[in-house]
C-alpha cells in the first residue's frame, strides 16, 4: 500500500483538561505503537485533527517534544469540527495528521533570554516552546512569560501558570482586560500591549515570543520596538485556514508564502516582507 | 530519446479505438451533450466529438476527479475502522483527443502535487493515464497558449500527439513516451513508417498576445495595484473559471457520513469563493472579491513560476469562455501587462 497523505493516526483520548469556558485539552497517545515509534515533532509544528463524519480541524501540537509517547492540543469550541471533537470522550478514538509546518527555532536561541508574550487562546500554540524551553532551562537566561485573558475565567492552563507562578526561574505576570477580575485576582489589569510596556522587559540578548488575537499583536510589536527588540528577535505564528497542511490546498498562503510550509512560524522581519493578506 | 514519427491513416483512428478497447482499457473522450464538450467513458468511436476548438472542461479530472474518496471508515461492534482508497488496481485508461493546452497542463498539476510533500492519490490515478494528444488546427480569439509559453502542436505532456494533416487528411502521430510506445506495441500495423511532412504547416496560428516574463516580473511588485479592483468589479464570485481551468487545484476536505460509516472526500474548491479563506473567528484574510482576483492571477503567474517554476496557465482560455460576467482573463493579463506602476 502506497502512503495516503490524508491518512490520519488513530489516537486515543488519554485524558481532557477543562481550561476555560468552552476550551479544552486533549493528551493524545498513538493507538499503534508502529506510529508512535516513527513519529516526531519539534515546537512550532502543527497537525489536523479529526472525528470521523464531521471532518478536520487544524491546531497546534501544544505538549513539548521533549516528553515522548503522547501529544496534546488546546482547542475552544466553534465550529463543527471543535463541536464533535468537544462532545469526545476520554477513551475515544480521533485522527491526527502531522506534524507540518516549520518550527520555532529554538537551538539558535541558546545562551538569550527568553520573553514569551501570549493573548487568550493564543498561549496553546507557544505552550510547546515554553515546556521545550524550561525543560532545557539551562540553554537560556532569564524565561519571562507574560499572559492576558479577556476575564480571569478565560485565562487557560490555570493548573500550569501556578507551576510557573512558583517557579524560581520564570517570571510569570498574567493580566486580565479592564473588567474581566474576580475579587481576589492579585495579577495584573489591563490589556496585553499596556502591560508590556508598564513590565518594560529588556531587549538586550531577548528573543520575544508573541502570539495572540491580531488585535493585540498589532499593538504588542510597536511596544517592543520601543523596549529595543529588533525584529529579527520577535517571532509570532500565523494561523491562516488550512485543509491538507502540506501546500496543495491552496488556502492558507499569503502572497507567495505559504503558512502551511513556510510557516507557522515567523519573524517580525519576515512578516514585514509579506503584504496584508493574514 | 529521439521522436519517433509515424503515419496513421484517418480511418485508422477506429481501429486502434476497438484494438484498445480489447485490451481493456478505459478510454476517456470528449463528448458533445448540450452544446457541451466534456470527457467521459467513451463506449464507441462514433461517440467521440472531434469538431470542438476546445472541449467545456478540461480533462484535469482523469487525474484529479471533481469529487474523490480519500478514506472510508466505520463505527461498529469492532470500533472505529478506517480504511484508505486502493491505489493499486486502478484502470489503465486512455485519455483521447486532449489539446496540447490540457496536455501540458498536466505538467502544472504534478508541479502542485508533487513539490515537497508527494501526493500519492494522484499520481496512482496519473500514472494509469496515457494522453493522447490531438494538435489543434484552428483556435479562436480567447485562445493564448502561445503567451505563456505553448503551441497549438505542443508535444509536452502527451504521450503520443497526433496532428491532422488537412481536413480529413491523415495524421502525423508522435511518439513521445514509453506509455506511448507500448500503446504502438498494441497495433503496431496502424502506425506506419513513411515520409511525413512537417506538422507545422497543418497547425492553428495562436498570435503572442502578452509577454508572459514581463507580466510575472510585474506582478511582483503589484499587490496593492488597483488593477484588482477595477478588473474584479464584474465578478460574481461563482467559481465556474476553476472548474474548468486545467491547471486549479485547490480543494476542499469534507466527511461524509451515512450512519455509522462514511467517507473523507476530497473535492475541487475556488479561490473565488469567499469562504474559501475564512476563518472561524469570523476574520477573512482575502475579505473582498479584488482581493481573490488577485490571489487567482498572482498564483498562476507570480506564485507558481516563482516557486514551481512553471506558469499556473496554459492559454486554453476556457475560464474566458465560461465567465458569466464576460470577464477576459487574456484582456486582463493585456492591461496588466499595458499599465505603469
Amino acid at each position: 500500500m502506497m502512503d495516503n497523505l490524508y491518512m490520519p493516526y488513530p489516537m486515543r483520548i488519554e485524558r481532557i483538561t477543562y481550561e476555560a469556558p468552552g476550551v479544552k485539552t486533549f493528551m493524545l497517545k498513538f493507538v499503534n505503537e508502529a506510529d508512535q515509534d516513527k513519529f516526531s515533532y519539534k515546537a512550532g509544528q502543527f497537525g489536523e485533527y479529526s472525528v470521523y463524519g464531521v471532518g478536520e480541524s487544524t491546531f497546534c501540537i501544544a505538549s513539548t517534544p521533549t516528553r515522548k509517547g503522547y501529544i496534546e492540543c488546546t482547542f475552544r469550541q466553534t465550529g463543527k469540527v471543535t463541536n464533535a471533537l468537544s462532545g469526545c470522550e476520554e477513551g475515544s478514538i480521533i485522527g491526527f495528521r502531522g506534524p507540518y509546518g516549520n518550527v520555532f527555532p529554538i537551538d539558535e536561541w541558546k545562551g538569550n533570554s527568553l520573553l514569551f508574550i501570549a493573548g487568550g487562546i493564543a498561549l496553546p500554540p507557544m505552550r510547546c516552546v515554553i515546556w521545550n524551553a524550561l525543560d532545557l532551562r539551562e540553554n537560556f537566561k532569564d524565561v519571562t512569560i507574560i499572559y492576558g485573558a479577556r476575564t480571569v475565567k478565560d485565562l487557560v492552563y490555570k493548573e500550569e501558570l501556578k507551576d510557573w507562578e512558583l517557579r524560581k526561574d520564570v517570571k510569570l505576570i498574567t493580566t486580565v482586560d479592564p473588567g474581566g477580575e474576580s475579587p481576589d485576582w492579585s495579577g495584573e489589569i489591563g490589556f496585553v500591549p499596556t502591560i508590556v510596556e508598564k513590565i518594560a522587559p529588556s531587549s538586550k540578548d531577548t528573543i520575544a515570543i508573541v502570539c495572540g488575537p491580531p488585535v493585540m499583536i498589532k499593538y504588542t510589536f510597536p511596544v517592543l520596538a520601543k523596549l529595543g527588540f529588533a525584529d529579527e528577535n520577535i517571532y509570532t505564528t500565523l494561523e491562516n485556514r488550512m485543509k491538507c497542511g502540506f501546500g496543495k490546498c491552496g488556502r492558507c498562503n499569503v502572497g507567495k508564502v505559504y503558512v502551511c510550509k513556510d510557516g507557522p512560524v515567523f519573524s517580525l522581519a519576515q512578516l514585514k516582507e509579506l503584504p496584508d493578506e493574514y | 530519446m529521439n521522436i519517433d514519427k509515424r503515419l496513421v491513416r484517418r480511418d485508422s483512428l477506429e481501429k486502434l479505438f476497438d484494438i484498445l478497447k480489447q485490451n481493456s482499457k478505459k478510454i476517456y473522450a470528449p463528448f458533445l451533450k448540450n452544446g457541451k464538450t466534456t470527457f467521459r467513458d467513451a463506449e464507441s468511436f462514433a461517440m467521440i466529438s472531434t469538431g470542438h476548438i476546445q472541449t467545456t472542461e478540461s480533462s484535469k479530472d482523469i487525474a484529479f476527479p471533481r469529487t474523490e474518496k480519500i478514506l472510508d471508515y466505520s463505527k461498529g461492534k469492532d470500533g472505529l475502522v478506517v480504511k484508505g482508497i486502493d491505489l493499486e488496481n486502478l484502470p489503465g485508461v486512455i485519455l483521447w483527443g486532449v489539446r496540447p493546452c490540457d496536455a501540458v497542463g498536466i505538467g502544472a498539476l504534478s508541479s502542485i502535487f508533487n513539490w515537497d510533500y508527494k501526493d500519492e492519490i494522484y499520481n496512482s490515478r496519473l500514472l494509469q493515464v496515457t494522453v493522447f494528444g490531438f494538435s489543434c488546427n484552428k483556435s479562436d480569439e480567447y485562445c493564448f497558449c502561445t503567451s505563456v509559453g505553448g503551441t497549438p502542436g505542443n508535444t509536452a505532456g502527451s504521450d503520443i500527439l497526433f496532428t491532422r494533416m488537412g481536413e480529413d487528411g491523415d495524421y502525423l502521430a508522435e511518439i513521445l513516451t514509453d506509455k506511448g510506445i507500448t500503446v504502438v506495441l498494441m497495433a503496431p500495423d496502424l502506425f506506419e513508417k513513411s515520409e511525413i511532412a512537417e506538422k507545422e504547416k497543418f497547425l492553428a496560428v495562436v498570435p503572442v498576445r502578452f509577454n508572459n516574463k514581463e507580466i510575472s516580473e510585474k506582478l511582483d511588485k503589484f499587490f496593492e495595484s488597483k488593477v484588482w479592483n477595477d478588473q474584479s468589479l464584474i465578478c460574481l464570485g461563482c467559481g465556474a473559471c476553476a472548474y474548468v481551468c486545467p491547471t486549479c487545484a485547490c480543494f476542499d476536505i469534507q466527511d461524509e457520513a451515512h450512519g455509522k460509516s462514511g467517507s473523507r472526500i476530497r473535492c475541487w474548491d475556488s479561490c473565488g469563493f469567499s469562504h474559501f479563506t475564512l476563518h472561524t473567528s469570523g476574520h477573512n484574510p482575502r475579505a473582498i472579491q479584488s482581493a481573490r482576483w488577485r490571489q487567482r492571477i498572482m498564483h498562476k503567474f507570480s506564485y507558481m513560476p516563482e516557486r514551481l517554476s512553471v506558469f499556473g496557465c496554459t492559454g486554453c482560455g476556457r475560464c474566458s469562455r465560461a465567465c458569466p460576467a464576460d470577464m477576459n482573463i487574456l484582456e486582463n493579463l493585456i492591461s496588466i501587462q499595458e499599465v505603469t506602476l
